[in-house]
């Protein structure tokens, strides 16, 4: 038997492998298609302190080994999900991380404040990446000091794990990463959507409503790896790393390269047994590798 | 039955005319409860430049044979290449998605409109109202005769009236310009229709001037199929809502149209 088993701040996850917010609801969405508590964890979708429409439709564009998206954080706010998500899903047997957004840091810290008091939410995401919302989002996560002001922030509200999701639309991934570091995060994901945009050259129209979205897919990987790499080489905290897994080999990838744990977000459109896939494929390789705990992969690039 | 990725087999894929294929999928595990409206997102193999699953609403079911069979026209890339797999592949597919139409009361007076590749949910549709028996008057309208698909398999279950632009076909013009529309509307308690956007929308403009109770099928561009992505969304009076699961049929009076 192999020991899948890894460690994020002081949590325990059974294996590697969560899903990626907003790519699996709240689980219950793909609970039809497998046992969920087979997962690492399920990182929810997106939250606000208030209800969001989201952006106007299209919101989608798919493109050469991947996808356009603008959805905009559409969530129905944190008392909808305290109230009516929360009991449903408490008792899943994974670990519940709750991904965290505002356009304001006193939204970050007062959304942070409400989900403190849920005793099955061991962590959040605080989200400083969301491409495609007018305010906050992407913003705070684009520059060291603004970084690092709304994890100040919420670090002091919030004694669980923080897990600080940065972006890839900037020059220094690494440098955000440590400013986060510096002011207390508990680890990094990475990364969130890369911009892109996609036009239609019969209208002359954007094809998304926002114009411009966040491309997610196999097309983003090679980028992801690199800077998963770059921010493992940077800072001392867990590397969580995201974009483009498709398989389990890709996501053995991502340890090599530096993560502890992986999330599975735009492969879960295409077949929502993708993570369970990769849970199977890991252990086999594990197995074929002579390697005991996948502990050892971690950041095992022979350069 | 529980929404499945399921590795189907192609039993057939039957060219029916220029741009309509018949592909008929046969599920290892037993199907069940599959009612119009409903449908499958289907992988495309061997095309790195079509990423998505691309959904097609189900035509019919064969409960004992596990097949379903889908009507599919080429659309794009990726109805294209669906249609060019052989007889004997394995098709990976999400089944069965979506809410089906409400089901007619046996006296309802019902009229299903088609057009395009909407036509498979209200052939679909009629067979089970056919079958009930309720009243039911079916209207398709293509560009033109060659464009038609052949629903004699059907005829027993309603009364089959075409239009065409061309004129080729039944009465000229659009569905929307057969007189059974235009004259005859107010005999139908109940219309239910999917095809183009703007077909289904002069429909339900005149259903809810009429006050005449109308559902219709969506097709939005989506990427999961199940509501996780969040992508197809429309913009109702009740807010964004998906298509996918909320749908892909609403009744038209939710809808701000």
């Amino acid at each position: 038997m192999v020991d899948l088993g890894i460690k994020i701040h002081n949590l325990d996850f059974k294996n590697p492998v969560l899903t990626a917010s907003g790519t699996c609801g709240f689980g219950e969405e793909i609970a039809d298609f497998f046992d969920l508590s087979l997962l690492g964890g399920i990182v929810v979708k997106g939250t606000t302190l208030k209800h969001r429409e989201g952006n106007a439709y299209p919101r989608m564009a798919e493109t050469p080994s991947g996808m356009l998206n603008a959805v905009g954080l559409q969530n129905k706010g944190v008392d909808n999900f305290i109230n009516n998500i929360y009991p449903r899903i408490k008792d899943l047997n994974t670990h519940l991380i709750v991904n965290v957004n505002g356009s304001t840091i006193e939204d970050y810290v007062a959304l942070t404040e409400r989900l403190n008091e849920l005793d099955k939410i061991p962590a959040i995401e605080l989200n400083i990446s969301c491409p495609n919302v007018k305010e906050g989002g992407m913003a705070f996560g684009i520059s060291c000091p603004s970084a690092e002001a709304v994890v100040k922030a919420v670090r002091k509200v919030y004694s669980k794990t923080l897990i600080v999701k940065l972006s890839p639309n900037v020059t220094s991934i690494a440098e955000i990463a440590k400013a986060v570091e510096g002011q207390g995060a508990d680890s990094v994901s990475l990364i969130n959507t890369m911009l892109g945009m996609a036009v239609n050259a019969e209208t002359r129209k954007p094809v998304l409503s926002t114009i411009t979205g966040g491309l997610s897919g196999p097309a983003i990987k090679p980028i992801a790896l690199r800077m998963v790499w770059q921010v493992y080489n940077a800072v001392k905290i867990p590397v969580i790393g995201m974009g483009g897994i498709m398989n389990a080999t890709d996501a053995i990838e991502f340890m090599i390269a530096g993560a502890s744990a992986i999330q599975v977000g735009t492969a879960l459109f295409i077949d929502p047994t993708i993570p369970v896939q990769i849970i199977d494929g890991l252990s086999q390789y594990m197995e074929r590798h002579k390697i005991q705990s996948v502990n050892e992969l971690i950041g095992s690039l022979q350069c | 039955m529980k929404k499945t990725v399921i590795d189907f087999l192609l039993l057939e894929n039957k060219q029916l005319n220029k741009d309509n294929f018949l592909l008929v999928l046969q599920s290892p595990i037993p199907v069940s409860d599959i009612f119009p409206g409903q449908f499958i997102n289907v992988e495309i193999k061997e095309a790195t430049e079509i990423f998505l699953r691309r959904p097609f609403s189900i035509l019919d079911v064969d409960y004992e044979k596990q097949t379903i069979s889908l009507l599919v026209k080429i659309l794009g890339r990726g109805s294209r290449k669906l249609t060019e797999a052989h007889e004997g592949q394995k098709i990976s597919a999400i089944f069965p998605l979506g809410k089906s139409f409400t089901l007619p009361d046996k006296n309802d007076q019902i009229l299903l409109i088609g057009g395009g590749s909407g036509v498979a949910p209200m052939l679909f549709l009629s067979k089970i109202c056919g079958l009930n028996p309720t009243n039911v008057t079916v209207l398709i309208g293509a560009r033109s005769s060659s464009d038609h698909i052949d629903v004699s398999a059907y005829q027993s279950y309603g009364n089959f009236l075409f239009t065409t632009e061309d004129g080729s076909l039944g009465e000229k013009g659009y569905v929307t310009n057969h007189q059974v529309f235009t004259d005859k509307l107010t005999q139908f308690n109940k219309i239910y229709t999917c095809g183009p956007d703007l077909m289904m929308k002069s429909i339900g403009r005149t259903a809810i001037e009429k006050n005449i109770f109308c559902e219709v099928s969506l097709e939005n561009m989506m990427a999961c199929g199940f509501g996780v992505c969040l992508c197809c969304v429309e913009d109702t009076k009740a807010g964004h809502k998906c298509v996918c699961t909320d749908g892909p049929v609403f009744n038209v009076n939710d809808l701000k149209w």
